[in-house]
């Protein structure tokens, strides 16, 4: 038999053949990130801002842009460090200027210890981008209302996060992604906290449209390999999901039904 | 809001010395299998000496959670010192006002050619140094300073005489990001028996500084004790009890721990209570259970054997090549960055000479990505040094800048 091919992932105007969206920091070296790039098999891949040389001249100590192969991958730009829509706004156009693709991926955490998205400032910086023309996608908690008013002032996806940045916790927010996904009008991206491949594997079968991942993958022994696997549970959840999985139940199908009188 | 100082009067510190003297092996494994100190008692336990038997598995927890909040990366930055000028009189400081050395304070062009050179060698990110003088504080010199450094260097943090937070406000906004101010000693006796003269006598005053650095719109704030001037476990404690306080009220700064211990300096001061290798390791990873979000900075103070080996323990930023001497890095060897016989009057001696490019390696044999750039001025909110490097946006042009592709 010849399986249908996965649905392909639409973001903006650029489609996608993986799922698996991968983040470039925390790598021991550039060498190891660009391999486990490879690797993972994505084609959207995104990079801090703040550790970007965004000047005109070329520079040697901040050549993280360099070893991010633009055939292979569209760069998608993040705001993280930003603490304001004004400060991820202007760091957005600054990253546009000196042309990189005119797309975001909104992180706005005014705490820097748990890295916790700013709804409000997200909502305020979302709607600015859009405006301008930009593709944008927030990262927010995974919370149904805002992913709602996001959708509303025109975001290009909605990132909810599984639990805080790096902290490998798989999805702790799993109910409230339910809720996300079951209301979308754009393809949610679970964003943060996913640990393991395991995790998201759980979160394609929920119906995600994808997953970012980066701490587990840039922290692993063999980041390759990590890449490898999480590309491989992507493949696997979303097939699974496409396929329709049996719901579990903790109660047996009684084999005489109450309701067979009314079927005779 | 209630500040540090009014937590610290009430803070029992003789009850978390008993902590530590009493704690048990079963006591420390306890908090190890949680995976994190959630108090000060627990911190307590953590460099109580039955914890030494569990320095690796401590170090090793240390490793794993510093990996997961910063990656295996180390941010590298250099201290430039502005002048060597002081008024206070602190006995263990080369510095100190009564030491017998050359007194200066360099002009802006000495400050950004001693810049380029440390920009040369790939730093964005500096530590502006002075000691406490008032003919520069209210003068617009460091704001000076830092418009002039801004477009080269991201990331100005600085290290001053404290300031009131009107003082701050202009630091701010030409385009600095973080304020480091020391505590010395926790332990108000040994305080004021070492600093004798000059306004930093004002103990409490010094330790509200970072609060009011923060109401000044920092984002990074850094603190530290003085290892060597009093009982290092209960520094540690009250370091600890202070990284908790401002994680909870400045809760948008992002806190950063500096663990200097005693080098030799001009004077005549003796240490008296020297922090071991094995406890300096201990107190690093006890930290880091207890804060784990809060960066640690490692200093070339160390020697190289022991900063080589500090760097996969919890260590998240490091200096390199430093010279803590005004227009040091101007007399520097050229050929291979490294101090010669004619430096000028200095802080402290360093113990690390190696340069920077030396130290990256090791940082990346290590199995770390030595990172140099890890901000942008664009983030600041009043960055008007920013104003005059901003280009005029055009949307429509092709990669009008610079082409960013494959290597």
């Amino acid at each position: 038999m010849i399986s249908k091919p996965l649905e392909t992932l639409r973001i903006g105007d650029r489609a996608f053949d993986s799922r698996l969206l991968v983040g470039t920091g925390k790598f021991s070296s550039s060498e190891a990130m660009q391999n486990a790039l490879r690797s993972s098999g994505s084609g959207l891949v995104t990079v801090a801002l703040k550790r970007a040389n965004l000047q005109e001249d070329a520079d040697p100590f901040a050549s993280i842009l360099d070893y991010l192969e633009r055939d292979r991958y569209l760069i998608l730009p993040n705001t993280a460090g930003a603490m304001s829509a004004d400060e991820a706004v202007r760091i957005a156009r600054l990253a546009a200027a000196a042309g990189l693709p005119q797309w975001v991926k909104l992180e706005i955490h005014p705490d820097p210890n748990y890295l916790l998205p700013d709804p409000i400032e997200t909502l305020e910086a979302t709607e600015t981008l859009v405006k301008e023309g930009f593709t944008v996608m927030p990262y927010i908690n995974a919370d149904p209302v805002l992913a709602q008013r996001l959708q509303d002032v025109g975001a290009a996806t909605v990132m909810p996060l599984g639990s805080p940045i790096g902290s490998n916790r798989g999805l702790d927010t799993r109910s409230q992604i339910e809720i996300i996904i079951e209301q979308a009008k754009v393809p949610v991206v679970v964003d943060a906290g996913i640990g393991a491949p395991s995790h998201a594997a759980e979160a394609m079968e929920m119906g995600a449209d994808a997953v970012l991942i980066n701490t587990a993958i840039a922290i692993a022994s063999d980041p390759s390999a990590m890449a490898r696997a999480f590309a491989k549970a992507v493949e696997a959840g979303r097939e699974a999901y496409e396929i329709g999985l049996g719901t579990a139940t903790k109660s047996a199908e009684a084999s005489s039904p109450l309701t067979a009188f009314l079927n005779t | 809001m209630t500040r540090f100082s009014t937590v610290f009067r009430q803070l029992d510190t003789s009850y978390f010395v008993d902590i530590t003297k009493e704690a048990t092996a079963s006591d420390v494994q306890r908090v190890l299998d949680n995976g994190y100190a959630k108090s000060l008692e627990d911190f307590a336990k953590l460099i109580s000496p039955a914890a030494e038997k569990f320095l690796e598995p401590m170090c090793r927890l240390s490793q794993r959670i510093t990996q997961r909040h910063f990656g295996k990366t180390m941010r590298m930055f250099a201290p430039l010192y502005l002048s060597n000028e002081c008024i206070n009189v602190c006995r263990y400081c080369g510095f100190s006002r009564h030491n017998d050395i050359p007194r200066i304070t360099l002009s802006i062009d000495e400050v950004e050619k001693e810049a380029t050179l440390l920009s040369d060698q790939g730093f964005r990110s500096l530590l502006l140094v002075a000691g406490e003088h008032p003919k520069y504080v209210s003068n617009g010199y460091v704001e000076s300073v830092i418009r002039r450094l801004a477009k080269r260097f991201p990331s100005i943090a600085l290290e001053l005489g404290p300031l009131e937070s009107e003082g701050y406000g202009p630091l701010v906004r030409s385009g600095c990001e973080a304020l480091i101010v020391y505590q010395e000693t926790y332990h108000e006796d040994t305080y004021r028996s070492l600093h004798t003269a000059g306004p930093k006598k004002r103990f409490h005053w010094r330790m509200d500084t970072a609060e009011r650095a923060y109401d000044a719109g920092f984002r990074r704030l850094g603190i530290g004790a003085l290892f060597g001037l009093h009982d290092w476990r209960e520094e540690a404690l009250c370091l600890a009890a202070h990284t908790q306080h401002l994680n909870r009220v400045c809760w948008k700064a992002q806190v950063s721990l500096s663990l200097p211990r005693m080098r030799p300096a001009a004077g005549e001061f003796e240490q008296i209570e020297f922090l071991r290798d094995h406890h300096f390791a201990q107190l690093i990873a006890a930290l880091r259970i207890f804060a784990p979000h809060a960066g640690i900075t490692l200093s070339t103070r160390e020697p190289p054997t022991l900063r080589d080996g500090l760097i996969p323990l919890g260590i998240t930023s490091m200096s390199a090549g430093s010279s803590t001497e005004p227009g040091g890095y101007s007399s520097f060897d050229e050929t291979n960055f490294t101090p010669t016989a004619d430096q000028p009057g200095e802080q402290f001696q360093i113990a690390d000479e190696r340069p920077p490019s030396t130290v990256a390696q090791a940082i990346s044999k290590a199995g770390y990505d030595p990172v140099w750039k890890d901000f942008d001025q664009s983030l600041l909110d009043d960055a008007d040094a920013l104003q005059a490097n901003e280009r005029p946006i055009d949307f429509n042009a092709a990669n009008p800048l610079r082409t960013v592709g494959a290597k």
